[in-house]
This record gives structure tokens, sequence and C-alpha cells, in this order.
């Protein structure tokens, strides 16, 4: 019986600690906070400038590269089928090293181990299309990462970056994205900072671009050290901020300001 | 006395009842400043702070940039955020002193205010190259806004 309890409290405080401070009834995804003309934007594929890398993506799909000769699609035959859900579940722990990785990072994985050809830049035109092709055969599918077992611990770091106050502006994340969210920051509506439309084509950028990179804006507004786009603290960043947006539709490629 | 930044909540309370000294940020580029009661009596500088340069630095992009959070009474300005609260008549709130402490450090005032202080370095964690050891404003940087707040009746 007081084991049962015992149980019962630890389940409790396990459940408390792990869950989202903004409640699934107040998630709101980030294109809720744009425009009229940019949610037509995103939600019309022939407006969506995104959709331009999807198709590229496509391509590149097909084709075979490096010494192995082998393209995407020789190993992931239908990729409508054995793609759909992939860009919901990520970031994982890729099972042969133990390292948290998001979809840019398993792309690069499968070319160099699989296909035997160098990996592809962070923001190259070639790793943005084949990320947003794989992402947006999980559209409008739930975000549900995992955070348990190996897992775990990078979420634990994620969440810890998330909310300790970094750079000479000394804000956190959650000073803006969690506590004063629907607020204005000039004349820009401070968004809850959930990662679901990326890779996104931002009217800012005029370009598709990564989480990573619209993180490292961030990191650069609060004059922060600034982080690589593959480095293991802000992949574990990107997995507590799919864990926080659990339940939003993926959108890639979605359009922001 | 150094204070350190766990001390700052016992800090904020102690504040309001005392007067106390703190020399903080003993840094090459911030010099030591005392606070008294929940202000900064003393100007951080011996050349007074013009309203004019405190406006532009106020409304300015890459400066001080206030307007992010805070409406300023001024046609110029069109867009302004409302994250902090409006600055007219924040001199009928505020006395001088009240207003420089909450410029340097608003964060003794209240450490979970999400306002950044603008003259300090010290307990800032992972701050780029270009700005460790700078504060976001320099001492007569300060005195500007300052004379400029204090115009906001």
């Amino acid at each position: 019986m007081r084991i049962g309890i015992l149980l019962l409290a630890l389940l409790a405080g396990n459940t408390f600690a792990q869950t989202p401070a903004i409640p699934a009834s107040e998630l709101r995804s980030g294109v809720s906070f744009g425009s009229a003309e940019l949610r037509a934007m995103q939600s019309d594929d022939f407006a969506n400038p995104g959709m331009l890398w999807v198709e590229r993506g496509q391509k590149l799909w097909q084709t075979p590269v490096g010494s192995a000769g082998r393209a995407c699609a020789s190993c992931h035959s239908d990729a409508s089928l054995a793609l759909k859900g992939v860009a919901a579940r990520y970031p994982v722990v890729n099972a042969s090293d133990r390292r948290v990785i998001d979809l840019e990072a398993r792309i690069n994985a499968c070319r160099t181990s699989q296909q035997k050809a160098p990996a592809l830049a962070a923001e190259s035109e070639d790793l943005l299309a084949l990320t947003a092709f794989v992402a947006h055969q999980s559209r409008g599918m739930p975000l549900a990462v995992s955070i348990s077992d190996s897992a775990r611990a990078f979420f634990d770091q994620g969440r810890d970056f998330y909310y300790a106050r970094h750079g000479q502006m000394d804000l956190s994340c959650a000073d803006c994205h969690e506590h004063n969210w629907g607020r204005k920051l000039l004349a820009e509506t401070i968004s809850q900072g959930h990662p679901n439309a990326y890779p996104a084509y931002r009217l800012e950028w005029q370009s598709l671009g990564s989480l990573a990179r619209r993180i490292r804006a961030c990191l650069f507004g609060i004059r922060a050290q600034m982080l690589a786009s593959d480095d293991p603290q802000l992949t574990a960043l990107e997995l507590f901020l799919a864990w926080r947006a659990d339940g939003l539709p993926v959108e890639a490629p979605g359009v922001r300001r | 006395m150094a204070v350190a930044p766990s001390l700052r909540p016992a800090l904020a309370v102690a504040m309001v009842a005392l007067t106390m000294e703190a020399c903080l940020a003993a840094d090459a580029q911030s010099s030591a400043y005392r606070v008294e009661g929940d202000g900064i009596v003393s100007p951080l500088t011996s050349s007074a702070g013009d309203p004019a340069r405190g406006r532009a630095l106020m409304a300015g992009r890459d400066a001080a940039n206030c307007v992010l959070c805070h409406s300023i009474p001024d046609p110029a300005i069109r867009d302004a955020g409302d994250i902090g609260p409006a600055l007219l008549g924040v001199a009928n709130r505020l006395t001088v002193p009240q207003l420089r402490l909450r410029v340097v450090d608003m964060r003794q005032v209240n450490p979970r205010s999400i306002m950044p202080s603008y003259y300090r370095t010290e307990g800032l964690v992972l701050v780029a190259q270009a700005y460790q050891g700078k504060p976001i404003l320099t001492a007569q940087q300060v005195e500007d806004v300052v004379a400029y707040l204090s115009t906001l009746r």
C-alpha cells in the first residue's frame, strides 16, 4: 500500500514535470500570428515559395549520388509511404552513435554512410530541398517526439537551455515565447516559438531556412554566443521545442514573416 | 560589497526598507555606482544627460531600442511594442534616481523582469564575443536615456 502511494506520487511528479507550460488547448502554431495574406500564402501550394524546394528535393531524392551510386529512392522506395510521419518524430537519438539528430543530420548521415557522398553543408540549397521534401511527406501529422529512454538526457539539456538566460540581453527563450507570446515586439506579435513549420520560407530571408537558422537568429538578437547549426546543444533545444509543441500539425514548408 | 546574482531577490526586498551600498560591476567597462533605497541618486557621469540624445537612443534600432517593448509619446515613432508599460507619464510615477536604477539594472528591482540590465556586465552567460565585458549602454548613454525619461510627464 505504502509502496503504491509512493509509486503514485512518483508518477504524478513525473507527469507534472512532463507537462508543457502551454497546455494543448492553448497551443497556437506560428502561422496563426501572421497576417491573412501570410496564412493564404502558406496554405496555397501554388503561392507557397517553399514548394519550390520540395520539388527540387523530390528530384534530388531520385538522383543517384556518391561512390555507392545510390539515390535516396534506391532504399526508400515509395517516399510518400516510407517517409510519412518521419518528420513528426524528429529529432531522435541515432541508434548507431547515441547522438541526438534532426532531419538534416539524418539526411547527411544517410549520404555519408549509405550513399558514400560528402555531407551537404548546413543551409545549402540541396540540404534544404531534401529536408523540405522529407518533412512535406508528414504535412498535417501531429508532432510526437519521444523523450523517453535515451532521449531523456537530450530533452533535459534542451529544456535547461530553453529556460536559462543567455547573452548580453540576458534573456531566455521562455522570457519571450512562454511568458510574453501574443504581445508586440515593435510591430510584430511574439509567437509561442513552435518548430512545426520548418524548414520554412521566411519573408525576411527571402528563402527557405532551417529551424537551426531560426534559432540562431534569436541567439543573434539576444547577443549570445552563436551555436553551429549542428551543435548538439542546438539539436537538444530542437527536441525540447518539438515536445512542447506536441500535437501541432507539421506545416513544412511553412511561411513566416 | 560584491553582490552575487543569487542574492539579488533578497536584495530587492531589503532595498525597500534600507539604504544600502552596492558596488556592482567592478568592471573596466562599467564603473561602480551606489544604490540608495530603490534608486541611484548620483549620476553615473559628471556631464549631464542630454534628453535629445536619450530620445534618439531609445528609438534607435541599434542602440537602446526601448521601443521594441515600450511605447514613447513621440509622433515620429509609429510602431512600438507593448511588453513593457507605456512610458508616457513615467516621470510622474518614478523619481530620477528610481528611473536610473531601472535603466541600469531592472533585475535588482524585480529579478523576474524581462527587461535587460543596460549597465551590467557580471552574471551574464554565453555572451557573444563582441559584447563580452561591455554593458549594453555606456554610462553617458544611461544618463542620456534617464534625462529623456525624466521629461515624460
